[in-house]
């Protein structure tokens, strides 16, 4: 175990862990847009920064991915703190002019939109922070999406920017995006889902009728894991 | 020859490529150079052989592809000029070089004329800046470029070139 300041809170942490897992489990809130828990931490949207101290010297660190240290005295609310936040935010509301969570984070810390930061047109609401790329690739395991591109034409999407084939339509994409720039739409019936300009056949669940996956992601459930495609027939909650 | 045939030629000559670099994919970027060299620009169809002989996924290939410069996804000229328009060219007159090969050309940087026979982009400094404005003709630097050299150089491509002179 680890012993640390957060907010002259004296803290136990693992060997390893971050300092915002230690704040987390003592009650101490950090604000945090791209981490995810499950996922290969990305650091994309530093606003989760906090400053340490390490003997005489101070900086700031990205607390979903900065180590706990023996001694480490972290402050997470110091007008340092504050003044690095409150940019990052007035950045990222630049970047997506549209975007409701960041809008609310904004406000939160009393951030208003920028003149000087002219707001973007084209990047909708990705922050780039590569979650859904990652959960792809890493957990769905059919590495549909990418990134293309570099510096301000940097952007998310399928190869060629046409409907991947590789795509199964899973949609866990669209759930890991802390933004929700990834839009997954559903037809009235139930009988079609289109994501990333891909149109899945949904299958009606054998016992309830309900919609509920599309025919692409249980044929590659099925083969993956041996389970035969009658039985993935029926919804999670009729088994 | 049919479409089909083509495409097969390509993977064959994809696949050949990879093998060279004993299907290693830590070797991406001079696979896809090689593959670049081959067809001139990196065709879908090419870059659809070397995910799947690789075994990476075409959206990996396609991030590399699209991430560096020195690829290109469209078909480029027969002829490629690359103008620096870093610090120390641009104040030395890089922008009215630009803006008369644009002229002379037809062609925004970063596009292909239509018969493919020119290609022109910019780049930001080569690192050789005691020589500029730089022009990279055909990867050839050329020093101290203005624009009566740009016209001569254009002129020895096989392009006709108007100016106020003639
Ligand atoms: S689409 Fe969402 S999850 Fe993917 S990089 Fe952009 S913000 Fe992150
Ligand atoms: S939450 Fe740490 S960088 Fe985004």
């Amino acid at each position: 175990m680890v012993n640390l300041t957060i907010d002259k809170k004296k803290v136990q942490a693992e060997e390893g862990s971050t300092i915002l897992k230690a704040a987390q489990s003592n009650g101490i809130e950090i604000p945090t847009l791209c981490y995810h828990d499950e996922l290969t931490t990305s650091g994309a949207c530093r606003l989760c920064s906090v400053e340490i101290k390490k003997g005489e010297r101070t900086r700031i660190v990205t607390s979903c991915i900065y180590q706990v240290e023996k001694g480490l005295i972290v402050n997470t609310q110091s007008e340092r703190v504050m003044n690095v936040r409150r940019l990052v935010l007035q950045l990222l509301m630049a970047r997506c002019p549209e975007s409701e969570i960041i809008r609310e984070l904004a406000e939160k810390v009393g951030v208003k939109p920028q003149p000087r930061f002219k707001p973007d047109e084209d990047k909708g609401e990705c922050i780039l922070c590569r979650q859904c790329v990652e959960v792809c690739e890493e957990v769905v395991e059919v590495s549909a999406i990418g990134f293309s591109y570099r510096g301000a034409d940097k952007a998310v999407g399928t190869p060629f920017v046409e409907p991947s084939r590789a795509c199964i339509g899973c949609g866990a994409c669209a759930y890991v995006c802390p933004t929700g720039h990834i839009k997954m739409e559903e037809s009235d019936s139930g009988k079609e889902r289109v994501i990333w300009d891909k149109t899945f056949k949904m299958v009606a669940c054998k016992v309830c009728g309900r919609y509920f996956a599309p025919q692409e992601q249980l044929e590659y459930i099925g083969k993956k894991t041996g389970v035969p495609l009658s039985k993935l027939y029926t919804c999670v909650n009729c088994r | 020859m049919s479409e089909v045939n083509s495409v097969e030629k390509m993977e064959l000559k994809v696949k050949d490529i990879i093998q060279k670099y004993g299907s290693d994919r830590g070797f991406v970027v001079p696979i896809l150079q090689d593959v670049q060299k081959e067809f001139n620009y990196l065709p879908k169809e090419a870059l659809n052989a070397v995910s799947s002989h690789l075994d990476v996924a075409i959206s990996r290939i396609f991030e590399v592809a699209t991430f560096y410069k020195a690829f290109s996804l469209t078909p480029r000229g027969r002829h490629q000029l690359s103008l620096c328009v870093g610090t120390a060219c641009y104040v030395r007159g890089a922008p009215l070089i630009e803006s008369n090969i644009e002229r002379v050309l037809d062609l925004r940087p970063g596009k292909t004329s239509p018969d493919l026979e020119f290609s022109f982009d910019t780049v930001n400094c080569l690192g050789s800046c005691a020589l500029g404005p730089i022009l990279v003709v055909d990867g050839e630097y050329q020093g101290q470029m203005t624009v009566s050299k740009t016209n001569k150089v254009l002129k020895k491509l096989g392009k006709k070139v108007k100016t106020d002179e003639n």
